[in-house]
């Protein structure tokens, strides 16, 4: 196959998984965050690419601090917090002066947010500049792990893909073993109900909308690991996760993560073989023509609406 | 003459007296006053966002009157863009011009990739009736293939809307990987002539102006004439409640992917008109970011309104070219929230602005109070 041999074959397929696998978890945790606002409130949020935006400028700002007073150790932690409450707070209030104004009309959130990225892009550029701009990376993170001589898995990725399932699990907990995930399920199942044995579904809305929000500041934080960041970063994920939530089956969080999974690799390992548009193209053709089969996406939940 | 303007305005593509009010008043704007009123630079520039009308036209069909929102409209006017630059460029690279080339006689681009003949699907491309042919015809076999695989199956609504995105995002990517058959990211530049007949005169712009002007209001008429018709009725049933015509025995994927075709033939006509006045093509108006702003402009004018999709147009585009030459800063925040405050507070836009304010003049209703039922015109003071 492309005059490799099966042992380069391995290796390369080791080695863009692993490539893959930071991508993936960066689609995860943004995935996450649309699948919670998308799949359970039905809201499409353009502009989650921004607030995917918001926690990479906060992770490399707050990078900067850390390197003028020396503690480039250990900042990653508080940048993810730091990410997660910056990007709440602003989906918080978003949601409160926008959102819930446009539940009614689903189509119609989907210009309104595209209308607040475009603002927010505009104000990252008039903020930081239009340049892109880098974390300084823990030293600990620089290195890279060597199972082989041929394998080469840097070590960042490998903690990125820790947070995601730390988060992952965190999604998890939140809303199937907690007070707030039963009255989100709730909620979506039948409003009118929830409302009537007392969940204040207005806030339920506005709390699961600023989560998925936060999520995506996490995602950032995990961003700035792999590339630099610029104004407009967001919008190179903003379709890849849409179709990450769609292919995965809305409200399914199994579904998002084997769909993240599978587009991340896909895209990683094809673009070795072919040119990286190519790889890109032939990825997201393949899930349009599945979804054009299977229009619920591969877990789809068996709800009657 | 008065029982022949009742004629006219009783016929259904006009509207009735308050669409022909709108149409004459359009027709004014865009064949006398316009042409007079500014020069030919900015003529130019102006028929360029005419032919973006044609995809909020086409929104209107699709999205205002169908309830079907595409966010892969720049799909259509792509291809029918690229259809019309590819037989104006094969037409500019004769051997004489090219002979410098590795190989004479091909698009230059391709002979800087490293092509040596011109690719099987560039061949029909040679003739004009073959590529009138193919730009109306691809964009619809497209548009029926997307709309057969997915309202067959009932996808509707948002999912419709995000996967059209998707597609725009796979058709621009691909035009951009694909360097050596399609420009790649530059897009098909240098056109000159169409037959020999050179399009940058003076004489060749003001002729293209109004062939497209034409074009688009013959747009117009379609659109009214399909609206008007039972058809019409139920597209806005379908919009309005679904599940009830399809409960009274209509097939209603039928419906919506015929609509779905005459929508994208809408939009490929713009995009052949753009490549004729503009000179090139290039994928930067067919991938996500130009199919949602063809949205904006028909949002501004009014989502159902086939007249205040051309005005919508005109004054986002006069809008983005004012700010971006003076302000670029606050371009893209007023472009936001123009985006916000049009679905937030203006759902109907201008054209709902219009019905809500302007009909209470009376200058107006002497004119309009026969009809007061399907308003959906402009006052003349829209800036353009």
């Amino acid at each position: 196959m492309f005059g490799y041999s099966m042992a380069d074959i391995s290796n390369i397929v080791v080695m863009q998984g692993f490539s893959g696998l930071s991508m993936f978890t960066v689609l995860l945790l943004m995935a996450l965050g649309l699948a919670i606002i998308f799949g359970q409130m039905g809201v499409i949020n353009m502009a989650h690419g921004e607030f995917m935006t918001i926690g990479a400028y906060t992770t490399v700002m707050l990078s900067k601090v850390a390197a003028t007073y020396g503690f480039v150790n250990y900042y990653f932690i508080f940048a993810i917090i730091l990410a997660f409450i910056l990007a709440f707070a602003l989906g918080y209030f978003i949601e409160f002066v926008m959102i819930r104004h446009l539940y009614k009309r689903p189509l119609d959130t989907l210009l309104a947010t595209w209308g607040l990225s475009l603002v927010m892009q505009q104000v990252f550029r008039s903020t930081f500049g239009a340049k892109e701009v880098s974390a300084e990376l823990p030293e600990w993170m620089l290195g890279s792990f060597k199972p082989t001589p041929d394998i080469d898995i840097p070590i960042n990725g490998v903690f990125v893909m820790f947070l995601a399932l730390l988060v992952t699990a965190g999604v998890y907990l939140f809303m199937y073993r907690s007070r707030w995930g039963l009255r989100v399920r709730a909620t979506v199942q039948n409003r009118i109900m929830a409302g009537a044995v007392g969940i204040n579904t207005q806030k339920v809305d506005r709390v699961t909308f600023a989560l998925g929000c936060g999520i995506a500041g996490i995602a950032g934080a995990a961003f700035t690991t792999i590339a630099s960041t610029g104004p407009t970063t967001g919008t190179l994920y903003i379709v890849d996760s849409f179709m990450v939530v769609v292919f995965g089956g809305a409200a399914s969080l199994m579904g998002t993560i084997t769909s993240a999974f599978g587009i991340a690799q896909a895209q990683s390992i094809l673009q070795f073989f072919m040119t990286s548009s190519m790889g890109k193209v032939s990825t997201l053709l393949v899930i349009v023509g599945i979804l054009m089969m299977k229009p619920e996406g591969l877990f789809a939940s068996k709800l009657r609406k | 003459m008065n029982t022949l303007f009742n004629k006219i305005a009783s016929s259904s593509i006009v509207g009735g007296k308050q669409g022909l009010l709108g149409l004459a008043v359009l027709a004014a704007l865009i064949f006398i006053i316009l042409p007079l009123g500014v020069d030919l630079f900015r003529l130019n520039l102006i028929g360029k966002y005419l032919t973006y009308a044609f995809v909020a036209v086409s929104l209107v069909l699709l999205w205002g009157n169908g309830g079907i929102l595409s966010l892969g409209q720049g799909i259509f006017f792509g291809l029918g863009g690229y259809g019309m630059a590819m037989f104006m460029k094969l037409e500019a690279s004769d051997p004489i011009t090219t002979k410098i080339q590795t190989t004479p006689g091909i698009p230059d681009f391709m002979d800087w990739n490293q092509l040596t003949s011109i690719p099987w699907f560039w061949q029909p491309f040679k003739s004009l009736p073959l590529t009138i042919l193919a730009i109306l015809v691809i964009p619809a076999l497209f548009a029926y293939l997307i709309g057969f695989a997915m309202f067959k199956r009932r996808v509707g609504g948002v999912y419709f809307a995000i996967i059209t995105q998707a597609i725009a995002l796979i058709l621009s990517i691909l035009i951009v990987g694909q360097q050596g058959f399609t420009g790649g990211v530059n897009g098909i530049t240098d056109l000159k002539t169409v037959l020999g007949w050179d399009t940058r005169t003076d004489a060749a712009k003001y002729i293209l102006y109004y062939l497209n002007g034409i074009l688009l209001f013959g747009s117009i008429f379609l659109s009214r004439y399909i609206l008007s018709s039972k058809f019409g009725m139920l597209l806005l049933a379908m919009r309005d409640k679904e599940e009830r015509v399809r409960f009274s025995g209509y097939d209603v994927s039928d419906f919506k992917i015929f609509i779905f075709c005459v929508a994208a033939i809408i939009s490929a006509i713009g995009g052949a008109m753009f490549t004729l006045q503009v000179g090139f093509m290039s994928p930067s108006f067919v991938g996500i970011v130009p199919s949602i702003e063809m949205v904006i402009f028909c949002a501004v004018g009014g989502r159902a309104s086939l007249i205040g999709a051309v005005y919508g147009t005109l004054l986002v585009n006069y809008g983005k070219t004012f700010f971006s030459e003076t302000y670029p800063e606050l371009w893209l925040f007023l472009m936001g929230g123009l985006f916000i405050s049009v679905v937030m507070f203006f759902p109907d836009g201008i054209a709902g602005l219009y019905n809500k304010y302007a009909r209470k003049i009376k200058f107006l209703n002497r004119f309009t109070e026969t009809n007061k039922v399907a308003a959906t015109t402009e006052p003349k003071g829209a800036k353009a």
